[in-house]
């Protein structure tokens, strides 16, 4: 099952005071299989620190993506948000605590992962109006599996049911899922069949789960970087001659 | 009954011993499936070598998605920060043993 595939992990949150545990935490990820992880940085993660995190995950042979989560208070803080970071981190989340949030968020086609709060229920915004929205733009899902560790009784219960609803709802409006590990120490990472045997808890199929961790991580990035590439144009354009090498002929 | 063996391995902040270990993962099942569930379950520690973390775990073939996602559930034993890993499954100790080597 995992042999022939590429899993991705993206969302780890490791404490970047610390780069022993950010290499712990990357190499810990390497170990369990995963060849792709999303780390999340600050707004204004300065270059110096960028590249200490890919010399450590070049190391640990894991390709890295930058990472930045938002989460804005209104829909025009989003659009602003978006103005000043789209261009400056491969993958962009936003935690949905609003409903004009989730919706902007859900439509624009800046942001790559739609994220909710794990411990209040009546903010997961993730209706068949916010699946319409997001199957109509880029954003994919995103479940974070650090929460359903840690939490506890009634509140699981809680997440578990709400998840299975956003699943099942994103299901029917094609809009992809993630399943991300969302951990923040090394304890808390899990491998790819670890996560899938989690994501039977909110009743996703092993396929799914399977997809959840491999293909669609693996598109958000590569669309991105494509996007980030200096000769992108537009979907599918890029350009193969600058203006030089006309000149030249 | 057919039954499938999981290799596991315990990741912990200290040391943790086999009776730990078992009541982690049988407090897992509780909480994450209930008495019903768990006792569906005929899950048996077969085997726990402290000094190296690894065990051997039996179960019903039909409950191994129950029990794996229990195992992956667990974050402490004993206050102590704590992940079990399934390194292998298999339908028998002897092939257990073969693929994964135990043993050695």
């Amino acid at each position: 099952m995992t042999a022939t595939k590429s899993f991705g992990d993206l969302h780890i949150r490791p404490s970047l005071r610390d780069m022993e545990q950010v290499k712990r935490m990357v190499v810990k990820s390497a170990e369990l299989g995963f060849r792709l992880v999303g780390i999340t940085l600050p707004y204004n993660a300065s270059l110096e620190v960028i590249e200490k995190l890919r010399k450590i995950c070049s190391e640990a042979e894991v390709d890295f993506a930058t990472r930045v989560d938002l989460a804005p208070k209104t829909s025009h803080e989003l659009l602003d948000s978006l103005r000043r970071f789209r261009r400056r981190f491969e993958l962009v989340s936003v935690l949905c605590t609003f409903k004009s949030v989730a919706r902007q968020a859900a439509k624009d086609r800046r942001v790559d992962l739609l994220s909710f709060p794990a411990s209040e229920p009546h903010k997961r915004f993730f209706d068949n109006a916010e699946a319409e929205l997001a199957s109509r733009a880029l954003a994919s899902l995103e479940v974070d599996m650090a929460p359903l560790l840690l939490l506890e009784g009634f509140q699981r219960v809680r997440l578990l049911s709400c998840l299975r609803r956003e699943v099942a709802v994103a299901k029917g409006f094609n809009v992809p899922v993630t399943l991300s590990s969302g951990a923040s120490t090394e304890h808390l990472l899990r491998s790819p069949n670890e996560l899938v045997a989690l994501a039977t808890l909110f009743d996703t199929a092993s396929e799914r789960a399977l997809e959840a961790l491999s293909e669609v991580p693996f598109a958000i990035v590569r669309r991105n970087r494509e996007k980030l590439s200096h000769d992108f144009v537009a979907p599918g354009i890029r350009v193969v001659r600058g203006r030089d090498c006309c000149l030249s002929e | 009954m057919r039954r499938r063996y999981l290799a596991i391995r315990v990741e912990s902040e200290g040391s943790v011993n086999r009776g730990e270990v078992t009541d982690a993962i049988w407090k897992a099942v509780g909480q994450l499936f209930g008495e019903y569930g768990a006792s569906q379950l005929g899950m048996v520690m077969i085997e726990y070598d402290e000094q190296r973390s690894h065990g051997v775990v039996r179960c019903s073939h039909k409950t191994l998605p129950m029990l794996k996602a229990s195992i992956a559930s667990i974050t402490k034993i004993n206050g102590k920060s704590t992940a079990i890993r399934v390194l292998r499954v298999s339908g028998t100790l002897k092939a257990l043993h073969k693929k994964y080597r135990f043993r050695q």
